[in-house]
């Protein structure tokens, strides 16, 4: 009973920071980009500089009508948020955010495996829903998420084992609790590689070719309406939230921070996740968009080479201490 | 080719960055009311007193948005056996701001400066039709010109002024003459004392005889 309990209550609250923290990254990035661009971005929803204003545009997208185009596979048509939204939700559920046992929703012992293929599943979301939605723009979409997936993928594979190498372990936790401070500049070159790699994952500018909407209207997303739509754009930020977690974890040293490292483990995983969402953002708002040869070529021709020259310096490292 | 790779993407994060410490320019505008330039492009008041129905801001217009109607009055004679003399009276001045282009073209053709430039932009409507607005608005709109700008420093002397200024001197010349060799005129009166530069067409009367341009 008391282990149900337990159960419960944890996922209860994975399910909560599941729910708000994609929303205040989306709240945060309204109002970052808007000053960015000398802009004061939403200020009225919600009276005080508009904190509701994605409430509110969760009201719009409730209201609106849920269209499935008559040529589209219906059934994966409406199947394909929940396929890319839940992978993140269950990647959310191992994450550790503090030192202690209680401080991680699920311990998985092979923790980087699951992540990571997990979070391939969400991809597939934007596949099916660019093949289900019978419109070309979607499929084009679809097409770009899809050689993106494969460029991308194995970077961010291998800058995360050359992580787990350096630990000797594969658990997440594990990692944290091996890490030193000088892992940081050691592993720096995987952790920037591993980062753009997650961000052309999350397809988040400047690697955006797949919803290019100069181009392809919105790619595989263009037939979606009303929640459906509301549920991908939640993908997106929550995808930011894992994506800027699992670097944390895995190359900034999780809940280890300057001090207080037993209470306040939770508070330096949080400020390491904020600080990179925020980068994040930034580099929505600096960079122009990449095209889709470019994006190719960066990612078979510059990061595979970094990490695995990074996995190299790894394996040197550890076989010299 | 930059001389450090990669330099540029720092020179671009380094750009938004440095705007979002800096304070926004956006204008909220229905909470705060912009602050407009004069000679603004609002919208077209009229004077009407000054209007003497002549019809060239009509004809000049060239959209054809200006609606004028008058009759004409005729006054008795100011002495007996005199010529009646006629008026044209205003019966209708209208502008359709829907054709409007805001050339301003009326306004400069008025001899007798009875069309303004007014800054009141807030005259939407959700019919075009009631975009025409007849005297009693334009009306309205004239209470909301602003005083023209001040002359910049070194700029040329207003006309009215250079005029008034010229005759106030001559009158002071030919006081002055006169008073030379007679006895010093009895106190300094009104119209022999204007300031140069400060006297009015109205104030600075010209002796008969040489009120040519008053």
């Amino acid at each position: 009973m008391n282990d149900a309990l337990d159960v419960a209550v944890r996922l209860l609250i994975v399910f909560a920071v599941f729910l708000v923290l994609p929303l205040v990254i989306g709240q945060t990035e309204h109002k970052v980009m808007a000053h960015m661009q000398g802009r004061l971005g939403p200020m009225y929803a919600g009276g005080f500089h508009g904190w509701a204003q994605l409430v509110a545009d969760g009201v719009k997208f409730a209201q609106k009508e849920d269209v499935v185009p008559a040529g589209a596979d219906r059934r994966i048509f409406q199947l394909a948020p929940a396929v890319a939204l839940l992978p993140y939700l269950l990647v959310l559920l191992v994450i550790p955010i503090g030192p202690s046992e209680g401080a991680v929703g699920q311990v998985i012992d092979a923790g980087i495996f699951f992540v990571l293929a997990v979070m391939g599943v969400g991809v597939l979301g934007s596949l099916m829903a660019g093949w289900a939605s019978a419109n070309k723009f979607s499929l084009l979409g679809g097409l770009r998420t899809a050689a993106q997936l494969l460029a991308y993928e194995l970077p961010m594979l291998l800058a995360a084992a050359s992580v787990a190498m350096a630990a000797g372990t594969v658990s997440l936790p594990g990692i944290l609790n091996a890490f030193e401070w000088w892992w940081l500049p050691w592993q720096i070159v995987g952790a920037l590689v591993f980062f753009t790699a997650g961000l052309a994952e999350l397809q988040r500018p400047p690697f955006d070719m797949p919803v290019a909407d100069s181009e392809i209207i919105f790619g595989a997303y263009t037939e979606y309406t009303g929640l459906r739509f509301a549920l991908f754009l939640l993908a997106e930020y929550a995808g930011i939230v894992v994506i800027c977690g699992l670097t944390t974890v895995l190359f900034l040293g999780g809940w280890h921070g300057p001090m207080g490292a037993d209470g306040l483990g939770w508070f330096w995983t949080l400020l390491k996740t904020a600080v990179l969402a925020f980068v994040v953002i930034w580099l929505r708002v600096s960079y122009p968009r990449m095209r889709e040869d470019q994006l190719q070529r960066l990612a078979w021709t510059t990061l595979i080479p970094l990490a695995l020259a990074q996995i190299a310096l790894t394996g040197v490292v550890k076989v010299v201490i | 080719m930059s001389p450090i790779p990669g330099s540029g993407l720092a020179k671009g994060l380094a750009v938004t960055l440095r705007t979002m410490t800096k304070k926004t320019v956006t204008a909220q505008y229905p909470d705060a009311q912009p602050e407009l330039p004069p000679r603004t492009r609002g919208v077209i008041g009229l004077f009407e007193e000054n209007c003497t129905v002549c019809m060239l801001c009509a004809r000049e217009c060239p959209d054809w948005c200006i609606y004028i109607d008058s009759h004409k009055e005729t006054t008795p004679p100011a002495a007996p056996g005199g010529r009646e003399r006629s008026r044209n009276v205003l019966d209708r001045f209208a502008i359709d701001f829907s054709l409007c282009m805001y050339c301003g073209i009326c306004i400069e053709v008025c001899p007798f400066d009875a069309l303004f430039w007014s800054p009141e932009f807030e005259y939407a409507e959700t019919d075009i039709r009631e975009l025409t607005h007849e005297r009693d608005k334009l009306r309205e709109w004239m209470w909301t010109v602003p005083a023209p700008p001040a002359l910049d420093p070194a700029a040329e002397e207003p006309k009215e002024i250079a005029a008034a200024r010229k005759s106030a001197e001559k009158l002071a010349a030919a006081r002055a003459a006169s008073a030379a060799p007679a006895e010093p005129a009895p106190g300094g009166t009104a119209p022999a004392e204007p300031a140069p530069g400060k006297a009015t067409p109205g104030e600075a009367a010209p002796p008969a005889g040489e009120g040519g341009q008053a």
